[in-house]
């Protein structure tokens, strides 16, 4: 019993951090019908944002601030550099996916150069030392403060999407580009508002893993690119509270077959059942954008 | 406001060496509906769609009171008092009719996300303003015992009458409806001929494509006749009706 609450807070904790990275993957789907593959590597560049802010003896909360507006002006970069000229181009949608795949490999190339190939973590914090132990669960206040981040990210987003002007914009080209249009929408500067938030939902889920599990490398964004693509499509492509109930499902999944069967299976196992999810399922545990049309 | 006029002047759209619009020229004349009709493949929803800047024109004017607007992106001729409703319906079937035609407001409604946190009064006046508006025009159009029902569920006329009242909503000087009648069984007609004229004497102009010359001719002030991406024929209902290349063209052939 011990052991299944302990694995229950630490696939919280993690589960969090994939549902915030997998929300901008699914965003930028709902609205775009694209895959942005630079999503890891906004993620991995948020992740070294905020260490170098943590390694000033900057707060984190700064840190995390950082990681989220470099990881939103990456994200801008992408539609302005890359996607948008394909799409006044008229590339086919694959051509977006190779090219941002080559946006990440660029940004990983630079990475290495800047910090070098190896492993770092963050400065210790007071967060990390301060443990509760609950009935023999280690509750770390930083796995809670990690997931009070991500909610708080996830209520920010969900607010700003049904109630505010830019959300009704977003979601509105989401359904469709010309009644956008139509109804006075400016689309471009819509689609360039949806990529920053994915990049900055991305860059801040690097601070948060990176403060987890105190690992920071160029690599780092591939790994999680993965899981990001997983969650999306197991909560149903474009839809965010599927998103969000995937990025949880997923890590409380990879904790128990951690705890539970052997680490050398975590993959293997997370994989294998999203597998049979989507045999049993295919559009993903909750309905995608497309059914939603009219 | 008042009404607006809209003039073409030999407008072209060619789509990689098939000319779809040869060269239209036509008036809409302000607070008159007017009614572009045609075979299919004569050019009448390409034009609609170079009118409202969803295709840049190749050739050629369109003037709103004089304004070229035919270089201007889609969201700033909607600014200018542009509205439309789209041959095959688009609406959000998940969402209810009252929301859909709220997406109409959406220029008449600035929240940014601190002005709603903060629940800003200006903001909450101008949500509960555009609300009340949108509301008005449920009322309007026939559907305002359906403002809480999901779109999907509506029948194919009432889906209609949601998309009139969200262009409706973005406050047009001209309306422009494509096929609106398209689907409609003989009541509904009646009752959209009835709601287009009353659109006209809100004092909006309006430019509508439509198979049916019933239709058309109950509520037209004016026609203009395409064919191949030209117009063959203009004048009042009674007028186009009796010209031997209108007939030729469109009457001859059983269309609706």
């Amino acid at each position: 019993m011990t052991t299944f609450l302990q694995q229950v807070v630490n696939g919280l904790s993690l589960g969090s951090i994939y549902a915030v990275f997998a929300i901008g993957c699914t965003l930028i789907f709902g609205v775009l019908n694209i895959v942005n593959l630079a999503q890891g590597a906004f993620f991995m560049v948020g992740a070294y944002l905020g260490l170098e802010i943590a390694l000033l003896g900057l707060p984190l909360p700064l840190a995390l601030v950082v990681a989220l507006v470099g990881g939103g002006i990456l994200g801008m970069a992408s539609e302005l550099l890359v996607f948008r000229v394909l799409r006044l181009r008229g590339g086919h949608k694959w051509m977006g996916l190779v090219a941002s795949l080559a946006l990440a490999r660029l940004l990983v190339g630079i990475a290495q150069e800047v910090f070098g190939t190896a492993v770092h973590g963050y400065p210790p914090n007071p967060f990390t030392a301060i443990v509760w132990e609950i009935g023999g669960v280690r509750v770390q206040l930083l796995q809670i403060i990690v997931v009070i981040t991500a909610v708080i990210l996830m209520g920010i987003l969900g607010f700003t999407l049904q109630k505010t002007s830019v959300g009704r914009a977003i979601r509105t080209v989401a359904f469709s580009e010309d009644v956008a249009r139509i109804v006075g929408v400016e689309v471009g500067r819509t689609i360039l508002i949806t990529f920053f938030i994915a990049g900055a939902l991305a860059g801040a889920a690097g601070v948060l893993l990176g403060l987890l599990f105190n690992v920071v490398s160029p690599f780092m964004g591939e790994h999680m690119l993965v899981k990001g693509l997983t969650v999306m499509i197991l909560g149903g492509l474009g839809n965010i509270p599927g998103a969000v109930a995937g990025g949880f499902l997923l890590g409380l999944v990879e904790v128990f077959s951690v705890a539970y069967v052997s680490s050398a299976f975590r993959d293997a196992i997370g994989f294998g059942l999203i597998f049979l999810i989507l045999l049993v399922k295919p559009t993903g545990l909750f309905s995608g954008f497309e059914e939603r049309r009219a | 406001m008042p009404a607006a006029q809209l003039e073409l002047w030999q407008v072209a759209k060619r789509f990689q060496g098939v000319v779809a619009v040869d060269s239209v020229s036509l008036t809409a004349t302000a607070g008159q509906v007017t009614a572009l009709i045609g075979p299919n493949g004569s050019g009448k929803t390409t034009t609609m769609n170079m009118i409202t800047g969803l295709y840049p024109t190749d050739a050629g004017h369109i003037r709103l009171d004089g304004v070229d607007i035919a270089r201007l992106a889609p969201h700033k001729v909607a600014a200018l008092g542009v509205a439309r409703t789209f041959q095959n319906i688009r609406l959000l079937a998940s969402e209810t009719t009252l929301a859909n035609v709220l997406l109409g407001a959406h220029r008449h409604q600035s929240a940014s996300l601190l002005d709603v946190l903060f629940g800003l009064p200006a903001v909450k006046s101008s949500e509960t303003r555009e609300k009340a508006r949108c509301e008005a025009l449920l009322d309007l159009v026939g559907i305002a015992p359906l403002r809480d029902v999901a779109v999907g569920g509506l029948s194919y006329g009432d889906r209609r009458r949601v998309e009139i009242a969200r262009a409706l909503a973005t406050k047009p000087r001209l309306l422009l409806l494509d096929e609106p009648a398209a689907g409609m069984n003989f009541a509904e007609k009646r009752a959209l001929a009835d709601l287009v004229l009353a659109i006209r004497d809100m004092g909006i102009t309006v430019l509508l494509i439509e198979h049916d010359i019933e239709f058309v001719a109950r509520v037209s002030d004016h026609i203009v006749v395409l064919n191949f991406g030209r117009e063959i024929a203009a004048g009042t209902p009674e007028e186009v009706r009796r010209m031997p290349s209108v007939i030729e063209a469109y009457l001859g052939t059983e269309d609706a």
